[in-house]
């Protein structure tokens, strides 16, 4: 069987890797790689959560989006990154990172999308209707009230495109970004087995890393949820 | 003051959940809407503050139409316990109290104490203020529901099965609580339940609602239970109205027998013949000043009268019981008779069956 391992000629694992020319470049790679999957995660939550809201209030809204943004999320990554990089104009996205984030905030919204409305609709009844009858504005009730116990089920589908999303990201390498994915690149044409291990082991850790700070930031934001401290 | 006019709630499909309702809650009175389910209670009360906008006459609460009122101002100025008490649970009981006056502006310190005060006030252990409500017992969260709608003193309340959601001892315990408070705050009060009794102990005055919204009777517990208007509300009134009265009328109104009583130290021949005289086999035991020491059927008397070797009464009643109470002591004891205490021990004397007869009948006949 002919590996890249065995084709390279390089030992492995080569920690001579580490110089300081890649301990840089790896660097600047963990850096893109966190910022096309934050901007993506950004404006899709920007995008999905007043769909959500929208579909919530407008229920006859709910299933055109979803179908939307399922069709979205269909679309095979390598396919939708280069049609946005061919159909679009060149000047505007082109090689830019922008073409990059515009990809991937396509395929969060549909995670984003459903687990908003999943969250707005699983506020108990009791609790939007006490809060009416206080006296709560709809838009107070929404920013105080439904928004902070629909967290829990928000933060999950945050969880979920952020891991989607992180892994996506290398895809994108295709067009000059793809943070660590670049390492596959490069590390296939020059055959060398570390650096393809590099990116491998970089962005498992990364989407580890990731997951673990959402979730600590659930545990943070919900002080009140029940799975924790048990009833006194 | 809230006032019904001619009010209608009909839907769009045509289901008429209220029908020409015509009822006046007076100031500091709880009103008590009950009904089967479907008989438009729980819309009535919602109508009040335009949580369902009546589709026909008027709700005025103090003289003001509330149709010309901002619906969440007018909101904010009435208190609500919702069903299934509806608390905020990613807030804590403070925040939670502190919901309506947070609304409305009041400054931090300001709403620190008030909330201090009415943990207080409705009876909340120290330490809960900053407990979420997943964390508190049924009990506990129906008195935070209660304090939050209390919060900024209202003068109106509106309360939907606010002690549904606690299993049935707790929720006595909750009932007399309230009524304690409800005696010290005198709100205007619309409270909805589908349980005749709780509507009983609870209400000034009971509302009965049939089906559709139609109102069949409105007057006080004793005055409905004395004489249903018809045969709705005698079917729902149930079994055991009698026992119902009873329960409304308290010990106190009733002046009770001196009875066969004799005090410790009186000769024995001498205490036969108290009992005798009063068509009795047994007598009442008591010390100086009227100490209630036990009672003795007059064939184990010793002689003197000796109150160590008295039976004691299982159950005493005293004057803020109610007749239901005494009948209840009166059927579990050998002879006959509730005995009535004050302060504890001492004696007062006996109520008999005849006694509680007689009071159902003089009641009937005074509220005719």
């Amino acid at each position: 069987m002919s590996t890249l391992l065995a084709q390279s000629g390089r030992p492995f694992p080569d920690w001579a890797w580490f110089d300081e020319r890649n301990v840089d470049r790896l660097r600047d790679l963990f850096v893109e790689h966190v910022q096309l999957t934050g901007l993506a995660l950004l404006f899709g939550l920007l995008i999905a959560i007043p769909l959500a809201v929208a579909a919530v209030r407008w229920r006859r809204l709910y299933s055109p989006l979803l179908n939307l943004t399922g069709v979205l999320f269909t679309i095979p990554s390598a396919a939708l990154i280069i049609a946005v990089f061919a159909f679009l104009p060149v000047q505007t996205f082109g090689l830019k990172p922008r073409t990059s984030v515009l990809a991937l905030t396509i395929y969060t919204l549909l995670i984003l999308f459903r687990n908003t409305v999943a969250g707005l609709d699983s506020v108990p009844r009791d609790v939007t209707e006490a809060a009416t009858a206080m006296g709560f504005r709809p838009s107070r009730r929404l920013l105080r009230v439904e928004f902070p116990l629909a967290l829990p089920v928000i933060i999950a589908g945050i969880r979920i495109a952020a891991v989607t999303t992180l892994g996506l990201v290398t895809v994108t390498a295709f067009i000059g970004q793809g943070g660590f994915g670049q390492l596959f690149i490069t590390g296939f044409q020059r055959q060398y087995t570390m650096e393809v291990a590099v990116g491998v082991v970089a962005s498992v850790l990364l989407a580890v890393l990731v997951d673990l700070l959402l979730v600590w930031a659930e545990r943070a934001l919900t002080p009140w949820s029940q799975s924790r401290g048990g009833a006194t | 003051m809230i006032t019904f006019d001619a009010v209608r709630k009909q839907y769009p499909d045509g289901t008429v959940a209220v029908d020409d309702l015509d009822l006046q809650v007076e100031e500091g009175d709880v009103v008590v809407l009950v009904g089967p389910s479907g008989c438009g209670k729980t819309t009535t009360m919602r109508m009040v503050n335009r949580m369902i906008e009546p589709t026909g006459g008027t709700i005025t609460v103090d003289g003001t139409d509330i149709m010309s009122t901002d619906p969440v101002k007018l909101r904010r100025d009435i208190g609500y316990v919702i069903q299934q008490i509806g608390l905020f649970p990613h807030r804590t009981t403070a925040e939670n109290i502190a919901t309506v006056p947070e609304l409305v502006g009041w400054d931090r310190s300001r709403i620190r104490e008030r909330v201090a005060e009415l943990i207080d006030t409705v009876g909340l252990p120290d330490g809960v203020a900053d407990r979420y409500p997943h964390q508190l017992s049924g009990g506990q969260r129906q008195r935070v529901g209660v304090a939050r709608a209390l919060a900024t003193d209202p003068p109106v309340m509106l309360m939907d099965e606010p002690f549904g959601a606690v299993d049935p001892i707790v929720r006595g315990r909750l009932q007399d609580e309230f009524l304690r408070l409800q005696a010290e705050v005198h709100k205007t009060i619309v409270f909805v339940t589908h349980d005749i009794d709780e509507a009983i102990k609870m209400g000034d005055r009971i509302a009965i609602l049939s089906e559709g919204g139609v109102l069949q009777q409105y007057e006080t517990p004793a005055s409905i239970l004395a004489h249903p208007a018809n045969a709705f509300v005698e079917d729902f009134l149930g079994e055991e109205r009698g026992l119902k009265r009873l329960s409304l009328i308290p010990v106190k109104e009733v002046t009770a027998d001196r009875g066969p009583v004799v005090t410790v130290g009186t000769n024995a021949t001498d205490a036969r013949e108290v009992a005798r005289s009063q068509g009795a086999d047994w007598v009442v035991i008591v010390g100086d000043d009227d100490t209630l020491r036990g009672w003795s059927w007059t064939d184990e008397l010793a002689d003197p009268v000796d109150g160590d070797a008295a039976k004691p009464f299982v159950t005493q009643v005293e004057a803020q019981d109610s007749l239901r109470t005494a009948l209840d002591a009166l059927v579990s004891s050998w002879t006959g008779v509730a005995v009535r205490v004050s302060g504890g021990d001492r004696y007062e004397g006996l109520l008999t069956r005849e006694l509680l007869t007689a009071e159902l009948h003089d009641d009937a006949r005074a509220r005719l």
